[in-house]
């Protein structure tokens, strides 16, 4: 954030000041906000340690749940993908049903209607023990989260097997391999190589969008930041660590995932040198 | 001749002088009442569903015990700064966002059901106390709970921002209770909660329960807890801190208002009549403590100050 | 399975519903998009220009913008865009920002990184064969961009233009986390008013549904009528 700026003008005070901050803190007359950087360090009020703790809870639970939604969303994604490029007219009239479903409309919505339709719709005792599992949002929200970026996954992996040549379809059948060898041996492989840069942007997109997740109660990083300034009045430094947090955790995935390419690259194919 | 001159000039620097410095110093206006002169503007935030302190009905305006306080307000502000024209505008806010919208300007007054207590008077300010209330929890009379203890281990929903979701937080860190707490958005989300069995009790200020139960679909179904998580507490209409002129003219309407016969009348309205938008009668009778507040106004966010002689 | 809902709660509220919510659904998506794809364009021309400082702050914006959850960005702005009032205007106070306004100044600034990606795309695919004739004409920088550039590269990326309006269409409930009244925090309080989540949420989900889908068929039918080879 902007440092502090000194301003002599008679200026009328509005302020929030951080609570217990008896410590360091810049007065800014401009900006007429209180900072105290030292917050991260001073205990929470659920006991659990410091607030910095309470943000670094947050972040490993937004991270759980964007791996669990992403596999859910490979393996869903890449079948309904596939689904699209057989020539089968049902497979491909479903196939597009589900992506359609699922991409029109909006994440939180769809959240809503997993976490708040579906228990009151099936029979009472099976609805009670949805409602009343303890980490009821952690599963909705990985399951909800899951679908939504299937579809997604679905479209790259549709485009990635129509991008391939067509010859190598032909050769396959030439070759005499059955339709589920095809895809096993010849098609997907080299689809995920090509599809691979877009993946890792969903990827990316899945831990941004677990921050949906807040508003059916899922304590993630977002939430904690959100805890963090109801709990001690101090906004700015809270969401700055919640900023900062979700920077590095892109940057450590661009960085991961650049090693994955460079690792399944085929020579002299694509991207491969 | 030149000393009468002399005079005359000196009686006339002296009398510009005077009036010159009454015209500053009337128009010396700082802080809030200054904003409100020149937007002719007063923002007022609201509650969506703190019954019947503040809550939207059935047309979707705000109405409620702290909205009337707050028009009083209104009117007093209006006087003192001679204005013919004062627009009031509503603006929703929730238990998290009160505070910060009262610091960024967006909201003059918070006129709702806000808890008065050192830890928040260090943002901003209370006016006048207009009620007492205690941090207590429903269920469902089926759920047979009926202490703290009893939650042990299980879900309790309650309104983020709010003092009562630090309470039960700091109560369930201190007694060990495992209770696993479900953070909600708005008061009529925390109930809503117990009532589609997500959780098995909200802990909230008694009032806003009462409020709830008596609305709710089976009123009978449920029973606030006698166990409560705090003292009763005073609530306050926020204003920004540091603001002392403006403090000064709430102070006043408000404590008019309370020691006043109107006072009583604007109480009776809201909490021994039938108020909108279901027509229920909360049948809520003045306590001794608020009655003494109300003889004495005063906007002392300790619990203790309230005891009844 | 549907004995107990009462489905006529959505017939009592869909004046407040699409009166109230859906005009601020909407309007909130139109001007988003119209000032995300000006401020977009502004942010790939500065990227794509031939200055190293403005290419970085350009590439460091979008880069940020795309890192971040748009709910955090929707809070960051909420709490900051009075305090950055105050501090553009010199005011004594923070300026005062309702809810549309301080949600407008997000969705613009968070989409334009996203618009500024697809018009970067667009502007370099035209060949470059355009430029150097604006410029053998006689043109400056600004008339090349403004006559020559800017048109096909838009019509160029018209559809992917508009798909990423219909995503900002169904971004715009993400203000429900600030209990900012757009259509489905208008449906959203009806069903906690009246303890009716299951039909007010159907409903909701059905309205966006159909909605996106009228739109992206829309878009289709759009690229496959100026889709042209080059």
């Amino acid at each position: 954030m902007r440092p502090s700026r000194r301003d002599d003008a008679c200026i009328d005070r509005a302020n929030t000041n951080g609570a217990g901050s008896s410590v360091a803190g810049a007065r800014t007359a401009t900006l007429n906000y209180h900072w105290n950087w030292h917050v991260f360090w001073e205990p929470s009020p659920n006991g659990t340690g410091t607030y910095l703790d309470m943000l670094l809870s947050g972040l490993v639970l937004t991270i759980e749940t964007a791996l669990c939604a992403w596999i859910i969303a490979l393996v869903l994604g890449a079948i309904v993908g596939v689904l699209r490029t057989l020539p089968s007219k049902a497979a491909s009239w479903f196939g597009f049903a589900y992506v359609e479903f699922f991409r029109n409309m909006p994440l939180l919505v769809q959240l809503f209607l997993w976490f708040f339709v579906l228990p009151e719709l099936l029979p009472r005792p099976w609805g009670l023990w949805l409602k009343q599992l303890t980490n009821a949002p952690f599963y909705t929200a990985a399951i909800g989260i899951g679908l939504f970026m299937s579809a997604r996954v679905a479209e790259q992996t549709r485009s990635g097997i129509n991008a391939l040549p067509r010859g190598q379809r032909a050769a396959a059948t030439a070759l005499g391999l059955t339709t589920p060898q095809t895809y096993r041996y010849v098609l997907l492989p080299m689809a995920f190589r090509i599809i691979l840069p877009p993946l890792t942007s969903e990827f990316l997109s899945t831990i941004k969008n677990t921050s949906v997740a807040i508003t059916i109660g899922l304590i993630e990083l977002t939430a904690e930041a959100r805890a963090m300034q109801e709990f001690s009045f101090q906004v700015f430094e809270a969401f700055t660590a919640a900023t900062i947090l979700y920077l590095l955790v892109n940057i450590v995935v661009v960085v991961v995932m650049r090693f994955v390419e460079r690792g399944v690259a085929v020579p002299g194919y694509i991207g491969g040198k | 001749m030149k000393c009468l001159r002399m005079l005359g000039l000196a009686s006339g620097l002296a009398l510009a002088a005077v009036l010159c410095t009454a015209q500053g110093e009337a128009e010396e206006l700082s802080g809030t009442l200054r904003k409100i002169k020149d937007t002719g503007v007063i923002n007022i935030g609201y509650r969506d569903s703190s019954i019947p302190f503040s809550y939207l009905d059935d047309n979707q305006k705000p109405i409620g015990f702290a909205i009337d306080i707050c028009l009083a307000i209104v009117e007093a502000v209006k006087k003192q700064l001679k204005l013919d024209k004062l627009t009031v505008e509503f603006n929703p806010v929730t238990s998290s966002t009160r505070i910060p919208l009262l610091a960024n300007g967006t909201i003059d007054l918070e006129c709702g059901s806000t808890t008065n207590n050192p830890d928040r008077l260090k943002q901003v300010a209370f006016t006048n106390t207009h009620f007492l209330t205690a941090t207590r929890f429903i269920s469902r009379k089926s759920s047979k709970l009926n202490s703290i203890e009893d939650l042990k281990g299980k879900s309790v929903a309650s309104t983020s921002g709010t003092t009562n979701i630090r309470q039960l937080t700091e109560a369930n860190a201190a007694r060990n209770l495992g209770i696993n707490i479900i953070p909600a958005k708005e008061h009529a989300e925390s109930f809503l909660m117990v009532e589609t069995d997500r959780a098995v009790a909200a802990v909230l200020d008694d009032i806003l329960l009462a409020s709830f139960a008596a609305g709710s679909k089976e009123p009978e179904a449920y029973v606030i807890s006698t166990d409560a998580f705090s003292k009763p507490e005073p609530y306050g209409i926020m204003l920004r801190k540091d603001d002392p002129a403006f403090k000064k003219v709430a102070d006043d309407a408000t404590a008019a208002l309370y020691q006043g016969a109107e006072g009583q009348k604007l109480y009776d309205k809201w909490f021994m009549q039938k108020i909108p938008p279901k027509n229920l009668n909360l049948n809520v009778p003045i306590g001794a403590e608020l009655k003494k507040a109300f003889a004495k106004p005063t906007d002392s966010p300790d619990p203790d100050s309230y005891k009844a002689m | 399975m549907f004995a107990n809902f009462d489905f006529d709660v959505i017939r009592r509220s869909l004046g407040y519903l699409f009166l109230d919510g859906m005009t601020f659904t909407l309007t909130l998506t139109g001007l988003a998009t119209l000032g995300g794809i000006i401020f977009g364009t502004l942010i790939a021309m500065m990227r794509l220009s031939g200055s190293w400082l403005l290419s970085r702050i350009a590439g460091l914006y979008v880069d940020l913008m795309r890192s971040l959850p748009l709910v955090l960005v929707i809070f960051w702005f909420y709490f900051l865009v009075p305090y950055i009032g105050q501090w553009l205007t010199g005011a004594a106070r923070p300026v005062r920002v309702g809810a549309f306004a301080s949600s407008l100044i997000t969705f613009t600034l968070f989409e334009a990184a996203y618009f500024s990606e697809i018009m970067r795309a667009g502007i370099q695919s035209i060949s470059k064969g355009q430029p150097a004739a604006a410029q053998a004409l006689g043109l400056t920088y600004a008339q090349t961009m403004r006559y020559v550039v800017l048109p096909q590269a838009f019509r160029n990326m018209l559809p992917v233009l508009l798909t990423q309006t219909i995503v900002l269409f169904q971004d715009t409930s993400l203000v429900y986390v600030l209990s900012i009244p757009d259509f489905l925090g208008a449906a959203s309080k009806v069903a906690q008013r009246d303890g009716r989540l299951v039909e007010m949420y159907l409903f909701a989900a059905l309205v966006y549904f159909v909605i996106s889908c009228v739109a992206s068929f829309g878009v289709r039918r759009l690229q496959a009528r100026i889709a042209y080879v080059h």
